[in-house]
């Protein structure tokens, strides 16, 4: 069985974002970027699904700028066997990901995706449900556990009030939360052999979707700032500002 | 222009983040809500009551016990020719479900709303809350899923709306509840609380979130939450996180101990009234957003904590 996992490329986690000053957008020139963490649990899933002998052959999709290739190429280090590029230098929102996902899956056919449940950049977590429903698969989003047995992927997932399990039939899509696994640093001499590993580029026109963005950043601004309080000296102080001084209890 | 908002219940009661929901989608035009169930007239009911209401539709079938996305999704789809915009809190339920019905409908969603500048502009956080981008959206149709603490809620009563029975959509029978583990508690909903309090990394295990924290939240009718690390570290279940992927919440009083403060545990709680941290670090980042800080081993000002608010 073949799986496919999506890979977006994002401003590291470790990165403390800055709102541009002309209120376009967030700084992102010279800044460390990296897989969306999300993502690498995907793929650290599909891996462990190789070894388990589930999957047969893992392909790794990343979309956007030239340099979505490093972010390929870190999921080949983890095991991935192949890649494909969609290049485009157009903003991507995830309706467009999903349509251009979906020509992906028509053509390469696999049994299971599996991708982030969201990306750390528009925290929008919509492309896994929206792939889901342009191929009318079932999804198991947020998923802590996944196992496949036969036409049937077991998925436990985490909901507001603890866990959920549900049975979706193959092929499906599945979102990854964060304790789906814990993903594996790649060593060296699988990242010398990911640098042979083939990558394909296409273009979204050869997919047949126009990505023009459907919703248009009008400003970006930074959330109020919080001011840092005051510090206090006791319990018996904290309860009595909190008493009489903020009145919230 | 008519808003459908997707409710959320227990099969009896509407829960808060719906009402939230539903004070959104006011600003939008006249709001029709949906329950769907199984055996959920008394949800529809609740729902009736709800001030800003004008309609509730009522799909009760089998199908809709468990909220599944699929199922829901078609019922969605049904229903949207006679709305604007389509709206659900962001819950794991609309979370889950409003994407599938906004690519069904080849509409890019808007997904975790903060405000509503008009029907077609919205105010979302995006990179954990550290920036707050407004976007415009071309689709003819919206789907938008509501971050609940952002809204003040409509009052549970006061309205009296119209229940219409609608028929149930097709099931694509394509997935199938299994089983549920849902935390059991008598305290407060994390996302509805007046009080939160929080424990972290610095906690150390599970015992002592019952030992330390459970008494002070007893005190204060408080819900417990954790940092993402406390939850990793397996001292708590998944469902009391609070942070970027965990929950968001604003309630009037956060008490967060033994958490450091990443950004990502920081954007699920900033929004809050007032912030509390007891910390042992005094360099520790949560410092920076708390309105009161105590440099302090938790070990020692929990207890104390838990006599002086029983005085």
């Amino acid at each position: 069985m073949k799986i496919l996992v999506p890979v977006k490329r994002v401003v590291d986690y470790n990165v403390k974002v800055r709102v541009k000053a002309d209120g376009t957008g967030v700084e992102t020139a010279g800044v460390k970027m990296s897989m969306n963490p999300f993502d690498e649990i995907a793929v650290e899933e599909a891996v462990r699904l190789k070894e388990k002998g589930v999957a047969t052959e893992i392909v790794a999709v990343s979309m956007g700028v030239a340099q979505c290739q490093e972010t390929i190429r870190t999921a080949l280090a983890m095991g991935a066997d192949r890649g494909i590029l969609v290049e485009t230098d157009v903003e991507l929102q995830p309706l467009a990901v999903a349509k251009m996902l979906k020509a992906l899956v028509d053509r390469e056919k696999p049994t299971l995706v599996i991708l982030g449940k969201q990306a750390i950049d528009d925290d929008m977590n919509a492309t896994g449900q929206m792939l889901a429903a342009f191929l009318g698969w079932p999804q198991g989003t947020f998923a802590s556990k996944v196992a496949i047995e036969g036409d049937t992927a077991t998925v436990t997932r985490e909901v507001d009030g603890g866990l959920e399990t549900v049975a979706i039939k193959l092929p499906a899509i599945v979102t990854a939360d964060l304790r789906l696994n814990e993903p594996r640093y790649a060593s060296l001499p699988n990242i010398m052999k990911a640098r042979k590993k083939p990558i394909e580029t296409v273009k979204p026109a050869d997919l047949g979707v126009d990505p023009t963005p459907r919703l248009t950043v009008v400003r970006v601004v930074e959330p109020p700032k919080r001011q840092a309080g005051r510090k206090v000296a006791s319990v018996h102080e904290l309860v009595e500002k909190l008493k009489n001084e903020a009145k919230v209890i | 222009m008519t808003a459908l908002v997707l409710m959320e219940h227990d099969a009896t009661h509407i829960k808060q983040p719906a009402r939230s929901a539903v004070a959104a989608a006011q600003k939008l035009g006249e709001v029709h809500a949906l329950v769907a169930g199984h055996n959920v007239r008394a949800a529809a009911e609740a729902a009736a009551k709800l001030p800003g209401v004008a309609k509730v539709l009522l799909a009760d079938a089998p199908a809709y016990e468990r909220a599944l996305a699929e199922p829901l999704a078609a019922l969605l789809m049904k229903l949207a020719p006679s709305y604007d915009h389509l709206l659900a809190p962001s819950t794991a339920i609309g979370k889950n479900v409003m994407p599938r019905v906004a690519a069904l409908l080849d509409v890019q969603p808007i997904s975790d709303i903060a405000g509503v500048e008009d029907a077609d502009t919205f105010i979302r956080p995006i990179y954990a809350g550290n920036a707050l981008a407004t976007v415009k959206s071309s689709d003819a149709k919206k789907v938008i899923t509501v971050r609940a603490a952002s809204f003040d809620p409509v009052p549970a009563e006061g309205g009296s709306a119209p229940i219409e029975e609608v028929p149930p959509g097709e099931d694509p029978g394509s997935s199938r509840f299994i089983s549920a583990e849902l935390s059991k508690s008598e305290r407060p909903e994390l996302t509805a609380a007046r009080v939160v309090i929080s424990g972290g990394r610095g906690m150390q295990n599970g015992e002592n979130f019952k030992l330390l924290i459970d008494p002070v939240a007893d005190k204060l009718g408080a819900a417990v939450g954790a940092s993402r690390a406390a939850v990793d570290a397996g001292f708590v279940p998944n469902d009391y996180q609070v942070g970027q992927t965990g929950k968001i919440v604003a309630p009037d009083l956060y008490v967060a101990v033994g958490i450091s403060g990443a950004i990502q545990h920081l954007a699920g709680m900033k929004d809050s009234k007032v912030i509390v941290a007891i910390n042992k670090d005094e360099e520790a980042p949560i410092f920076q957003v708390a309105d009161y800080g105590l440099v302090a081993d938790l070990f020692q000002a929990l207890p104390e904590l838990a006599k002086e608010l029983g005085a």
